[in-house]
């Protein structure tokens, strides 16, 4: 039921939705056009959390780098890691012990989940629903002691290396990945219950705001958005990496391009993740983390290379160019919400303030990693 | 010295009121923080004194020690009303409610009129506090508090009327007086009255969350859409009268419900009726209104008004229909 506005020649007002707005979760601006309640236009102004990270690439060695990538997208922190490692490891011709590959592909998938239930409970709360939110937290705790024991950090991860880890799994690793799946799968149906199901929520997110498979093309979003919109595409299944060919999972698609369906897509895929973990930890197989050899000060032979994984938000992709120096060239990051965020402004025309807010937590935008 | 004498009566009745409504207050606030916390399983306040009861007192001294900011360029006047106009008229209809037979400020015969008389204005209060504050979010957010108090008054007169024709008064002690007896004495339960009773009290219970600006109809301070809405300049106690006023109106809404279809002081059995029956259901039905709170995200805001125009108006209207035409009908047989 999308409300256009009466475009009679009226009076408009501009409202500044940010830096600092309790829906923007972080310090993105919205400079709004507004209609009354409608608005007129949506012009996302970034520029806020400009790290500058893709010149500090330049500045430092290829190793140095990557804890950068946890500081871009730090709720999926863990697939920035894996982008970057991807790429370098292509690009310097370095194999993965299979070991390592699964402990990867745990890991990242874990660091899903996680990624998955905060943006549950943030939307949740967008919306004006308070409880949940501290739900979802209290599960993702339970993943972020896990994911501490091993990587030594809890939200800006760091933890592989260039072919390979920085340490292996043990027995309670293992063990608490198993018990924490089994918690979540009691707890999912609590929350499409409570949540998914319940009226209110229902009238706020069917049919509001859409986002055809057009303007998904147009703008080139790509992750949950794009699966809302009825598009099967994922990195994991179109460009496969590491250890996913081998994993039997499903891509949840749903071709209702409302809110409704991109939120339906991220909860069927933290059902999915789960499916990928628990594949993983019977297959994990034996054997080293790391490569015999990694030469201490990686120099990539001259060449232009690329490397795309499906992070929590989308389609996040490396471009690297080496000149055959200790340094990179050139590091090209294509990051996933700064496309979906680009839509917005064709999206929210004539929207209610209420539904573009609710569209724009159907998003799921993280500020830092638009502003890299 | 003769407690019922007029000058004695007016000042003790004046300060018990004005103690009563800031008392609750202050400690629905601990109620509804301590709610939430264990709504969300964590524990709430209870660092200040034992289970954080002492709190109330703590967040009261922390905002009358606030700097009052008046913003540049806001309307300072009507700035500064905007919160009086909240919490006077809301303190103002305490002094009908009958807490017992005996135990009422003024027992005046328009007792009900005179409460919606005063509960219109707090939406003025509203109005002017967004107004004056000359901020975008704070006017967006004072016209939804007055297009939604002006939806959802008109279901709750009509339903208010429906009990006024059956209990043939408007002093709100004789319509409890009325409902004297065993529960099912209640007008709540009495289909033999009108054939929709429990539907025109679950009516006015949405209107009453709606009216007093609960969630899920907190349209007017929508957190995640704007900021505080009319309150967003708002702080120290300008910030703490406003609140102090949602309370007393979450209080008298919910006392009138209790009056109109809940039997007020009676007793559900029949016996020892008195005060202390009124409170535990006040204080039941105000815990629901908690517990809706924290459960129930918000409503659209368009969501909201098609509620009020399109079903509840309606069935506010048969029921009146209903209920006349079933007075009629007693009056030929």
């Amino acid at each position: 039921m999308s409300v256009f506005a009466e475009s009679q020649t009226q009076e408009t007002f501009v409202v500044n939705l940010g830096p600092q707005h309790p829906a923007t979760h972080g310090v993105l601006r919205v400079k709004l056009t507004m209609d009354g309640e409608y608005i007129d236009r949506a012009e996302p102004i970034l520029g806020y959390i400009h790290r500058m990270h893709e010149k500090n690439a330049e500045v430092g060695t290829w190793a140095q780098f990557m804890p950068n990538t946890g500081r871009m997208d730090y709720l999926h922190a863990l697939a920035y890691n894996f982008g970057y490692s991807i790429a370098v490891e292509r690009a310097a011709g370095i194999e993965v012990p299979e070991r390592a590959e699964y402990i990867r592909v745990i890991t990242c998938e874990l660091n899903r989940i996680s990624s998955h239930l905060l943006w549950f409970g943030a939307f949740v709360l967008d919306l004006g629903g308070f409880t949940p939110l501290l739900y979802a937290f209290d599960d993702r705790e339970q993943l972020l002691d896990l994911l501490e024991t091993v990587t030594g950090s809890r939200l800006t991860y760091c933890y592989y290396r260039f072919g390979g880890l920085y340490n292996d799994i043990d027995e309670n690793f293992v063990d608490g990945s198993r018990a924490f799946i089994k918690r979540l799968r009691s707890r999912m149906p609590m929350y499409h219950n409570l949540v998914t199901k319940n009226i209110i929520l229902m009238k706020r997110l069917i049919d509001i705001g859409p986002i055809s498979a057009e303007m998904c093309r147009k703008y080139g979003a790509t992750g949950p958005v794009l699966r809302g919109s009825g598009i099967n595409f994922d990195v994991r299944k179109n460009e496969p990496y590491s250890v996913y060919p081998e994993l039997d999972f499903d891509v949840p698609v749903y071709s209702e391009c409302d809110c409704m369906a991109r939120y339906m897509v991220r909860m069927d895929e933290i059902d999915q993740s789960m499916r990928i973990i628990e594949q993983a930890l019977d297959k994990l197989p034996d054997g080293p983390i790391k490569p015999e050899k990694v030469p201490k000060l990686i120099k990539p032979p001259k060449g232009d290379y690329y490397a795309a994984v499906e992070a929590a938000r989308g389609t996040f992709s490396i471009r690297l160019v080496s000149d055959g120096t200790n340094k990179p060239y050139r590091l090209k990051l294509r990051s996933p919400t700064f496309s979906n965020l680009s839509l917005y402004e064709e999206a929210s025309k004539g929207m209610l303030l209420a539904d573009a807010l609710a569209l724009m937590g159907s998003l799921d935008l993280v500020i830092p990693e638009i502003d890299r | 010295m003769n407690l019922q004498s007029e000058p004695v009566w007016l000042l003790v009745s004046l300060v018990a009121v004005i103690a009563f409504a800031a008392l609750n207050a202050a400690y629905l606030v601990w109620v509804e923080r301590k709610g939430a916390g264990h709504i969300q399983r964590r524990i709430g306040p209870k660092e200040v004194g034992p289970f954080g009861l002492l709190q109330p007192l703590a967040d009261g001294a922390k905002l009358m020690s606030k700097q009052l900011l008046v913003p540049k360029g806001v309307d300072p006047v009507l700035f500064k009303v905007a919160p009086i106009l909240v919490l006077v008229p809301a303190i103002m209809s305490f002094v009908t409610i009958p807490f017992s037979e005996t135990l009422v400020g003024r027992d005046i015969n328009l007792g009900l009129l005179m409460i919606f008389a005063f509960a219109s204005v707090n939406v003025l209060g509203i109005l002017i506090g967004g107004w004056g504050s000359r901020n975008k979010y704070a006017v967006i957010s004072a016209v939804r508090a007055v297009s939604q108090n002006i939806a959802y008054e008109v279901p709750m007169l009509v339903i208010v009327l429906s009990i006024v024709m059956v209990s043939h008064t408007l002093n709100l002690n004789e319509i409890v007086r009325q409902q004297a007896g065993f529960f099912w004495h209640w007008n709540i339960f009495r289909l033999d009255l009108s054939l929709l009773m429990p539907v025109s009290f679950l009516v006015f219970f949405v209107c009453m969350l709606a009216e007093t600006n609960r969630a899920p109809f907190d349209m007017a301070e929508a957190e995640s859409e704007l900021i505080a809405g009319a309150f967003t300049e708002y702080s120290g106690m300008g910030f703490g009268v406003f609140f102090m006023g949602e309370y007393a109106n979450i209080v008298i809404g919910c006392a009138l419900a209790v009056i109109l279809f809940l039997g007020g002081w009676q007793c559900p059995f029949g016996v020892a009726s008195g005060w202390w029956w009124f409170l535990i259901k006040l204080y039941a039905l105000i815990w629901s209104v908690v517990w809706i709170r924290w459960t129930y995200p918000r409503t659209q805001f368009y969501g909201l008004l098609n509620l009020s125009w399109k079903i509840l108006i309606p069935i506010a209207f048969v029921n009146l229909i209903l209920t006349s035409a079933q007075m009629k009908l007693d009056n030929l047989f």
